[in-house]
């Protein structure tokens, strides 16, 4: 009885996640980028992106319940490692102006040459996930004395590792590989995938993103929900009793601390690939914050809040306030009140009313499919009964 | 009785904080299928010597051997060295601190003074995470749920566990939302999951009612049947230590005061001092 019911709804949110993804594949067909509706696609693609890093911060900061601070660190990782080896010959001199570049590589053109067009996708997939692998490496080299520490001494140990990594790629010393403190550029990026069949030319430049980020968050929700993401809210509720009862801390921690720091640095990759540019400097704490805002806006311990929260948060900040910055908003035209900075200060405003009256987020630690869910538990109670 | 092999044997514990000894040099055993009890005053150090045992603290001297292996080993070294107060200094010299969870792989479980459960989960998520120790699976078969048949058979086991112990009715209850009695009640089956060898209740009636307290010296009667475990307990209703420990170990700070049966401590003058006087007096 339970199997079945967990295997049908399994079947509703899958097919679901796919008429969503076949939705954004029919968006990026139908709107161009210069279209009025073209703020849609970038919403889509930041959107995306920010929902994996809300959701990857939740599987730390929410599930398991270790507070840390160091996402931006784990994303400048990942956008690093894949800007850098998806990098075409070709520019490398452009791009590393002042140095000589030490990579000489690019893992897609590498292999586009034996294999094609499909080279050149699977080159990227092994450059994302190379993203994923680096920052999950350091987060274990850095999990082994960080780990140890609890609540705000481990946000605080974490937030400082984050402006160790950014202060270090900005270093000169590394320019040959990190291009020092100027960005890096002409990669392989989201703007420029296209799929060519029979002659016709589809954009990918929104789909790959939102793919990207749906298979890793599937892939999240997976854990969260099988015996390790059980032992992750074990440990969460009570330490004490979680180790009473068998579950090993420090691996635990570890397994959620790496993992999470996995699909941060993927996340990293595919804001990289989104923006067309790495740059340490857009990896400040404050992304940190804007990321751990979604989460809390969302709900700490739901997945579905997450994506919510960073897709409302990155819709209202870079589409539907814009209007407050420009001078003209909902039809008023006021250019002395909505100048610059404007946008900010309502956005501010927004956040602090959510925060007072929905003190736990928009949908708390329940789930979407929860909400509908629960209309039909009633009348099943009075069955049973 | 006496055939029967040693289950866990706790030898001259020491357990020192600073310059207070909380435990003095404590010795006792317990035989495979016993119930024991430990009792003694407040402050007498009964948690602190569970604590020792289960791997939370280490003690500052002495051994603990489990099921025919030595799993804690300590002696005073190090700054301990100087301010030892306990006895035995030089008996031991190995160091062996396990963490709680590597005992209880090894067939410890116990429940706490204070509930301990986990909040935000149903009580049927509250026994099945205790599975988790039992697991064969890694993260990327959980991950990618190749690790099926376990996942069935680990909840398969689980609702027969809360079933044994009654709890089948209100599986899908928060555990928080349950009365206080179920709430001890789904401590025990909890602990049960990591189907251990030995139990450790703390304090299993703290805050009772005396019916409560009859079901749940019966429950406990039950599970030693049903699950063949033996156990070691911590208690202050006497009507229950009385009615199913086959022997009792009383402290009184930090020592071991006596031994020996439930008739044999209640005629013991050292604990009657020390611990039962008041209740005689009550009845008489």
């Amino acid at each position: 009885m339970i199997e079945t019911k967990n295997r049908k709804s399994a079947w509703i949110a899958f097919l679901s996640v796919l008429c969503f993804l076949a939705l954004v594949f029919g968006l990026d067909q139908l709107i161009k980028p210069t279209d009025k509706l073209g703020m849609l696609l970038i919403v889509l693609q930041k959107g995306s992106v920010y929902a994996l890093a809300a959701v990857s911060m939740n599987l730390l900061n929410g599930y398991t319940g270790l507070f840390s601070l160091g996402h931006a660190g784990f994303m400048l990782l990942g956008a690093y490692t894949y800007a850098i080896f998806t990098i075409p010959d070709k520019n490398r001199d452009a791009v590393y102006q002042y140095f000589d570049a030490a990579i000489r590589f690019s893992i897609p053109e590498q292999l586009s040459k034996s294999m094609g067009g499909f080279g050149t996708a699977l080159g990227i997939l092994i450059a994302l996930l190379l993203a994923g692998l680096v920052a999950a490496v350091l987060a274990w080299l850095i999990g082994l004395p960080v780990l140890r520490l609890k609540s705000d001494y481990l946000a605080i140990a974490t937030l400082g590792f984050a402006e160790i990594i950014r202060a270090v790629f900005q270093w000169s010393k590394l320019g040959p590989v990190t291009n020092g403190s100027n960005l890096l550029k002409n990669f392989a990026r989201a703007s420029k995938f296209k799929l060519e069949i029979a002659g016709m030319k589809l954009s990918l430049s929104t789909f790959v993103p939102v793919l990207i980020a749906t298979v890793s968050i599937t892939l999240i929700v997976l854990l969260v929900n099988s015996t390790y993401g059980r032992a992750f809210k074990a440990i969460r509720d009570d330490e004490v009793a979680a180790e009473a009862m068998g579950i090993n801390l420090a691996r635990h921690k570890m397994i959620a601390f790496v993992t999470s720091s996995f699909f941060a640095g993927i996340a990293g990759a595919t804001l990289a690939m989104v923006l067309s540019i790495a740059q340490a400097n857009n990896f400040k704490s404050a992304m940190t914050y804007e990321i751990l805002l979604m989460v809390v806006l969302g709900g700490i311990g739901s997945i579905t809040g997450s994506v919510i929260g960073s897709l409302l948060f990155v819709a209202a900040s870079e589409w539907w306030l814009r209007g407050l910055d420009s001078g003209k908003f909902l039809g008023i035209e006021a250019p002395t009140v909505f100048r610059n900075g404007f946008r900010l200060v309502v956005f501010s405003v927004i956040i602090m009313i959510v925060v007072l009256f929905f003190r736990k987020g928009i949908m708390g630690e329940k789930e979407l499919p929860d909400l509908f869910r629960k209309k039909k538990k009633a009348p099943e109670k009075g069955e049973q009964s | 009785m006496s055939e029967r092999k040693t289950m866990l044997q706790v030898e001259n514990v020491t357990m020192q904080f600073g310059g207070v000894v909380a435990v003095n040099d404590l010795s006792m055993e317990v035989r495979e299928g016993e119930i024991v009890a430990i009792i003694g005053p407040n402050g007498a150090g009964k948690t602190t010597a569970f604590n020792v045992i289960t791997g939370v603290y280490a003690p500052t001297n002495g051994r603990v051997n489990f099921d025919g292996n030595c799993v804690v080993e300590n002696y005073p070294h190090g700054k301990m060295k100087k301010n030892y107060l306990g006895e035995h200094a030089g008996l031991y010299s190995h160091v062996k601190e396990p963490t709680p969870d590597e005992l209880t792989g090894l067939g410890m479980a116990r429940t706490f003074q204070n509930i301990r459960l986990w909040k935000s989960m149903t009580v049927f998520d509250n026994v099945l995470v205790a599975k988790h120790l039992k697991r064969s699976s890694n993260l990327f078969s959980a991950t990618f749920r190749s690790n099926r048949a376990e996942e069935a058979r680990q909840r398969k086991e689980t609702l027969e566990l809360l079933e044994i112990v009654g709890l089948a009715d209100v599986k899908d209850e928060l555990a928080t939302s349950l009365p206080y009695g179920k709430q001890r009640r789904l401590e025990i089956a909890r602990a049960l999951a990591t189907q251990p060898k030995l139990l450790l209740l703390d304090e299993p009636a703290a805050g009772m009612n005396p019916q409560e307290t009859q079901e749940l010296t019966q429950f406990i009667g039950q599970i030693r049947k049903d699950f063949g475990v033996t156990i070691l307990l911590i208690e202050h209703h006497m009507d229950l230590v009385m009615d199913i420990s086959d022997r009792i170990y009383v402290l009184d700070f930090g020592r071991l005061i006596a031994q020996g049966t439930p008739a044999e401590v209640q005629k013991n003058e050292k604990v009657i001092d020390a611990y039962l006087g008041v209740v005689d007096d009550a009845e008489n």
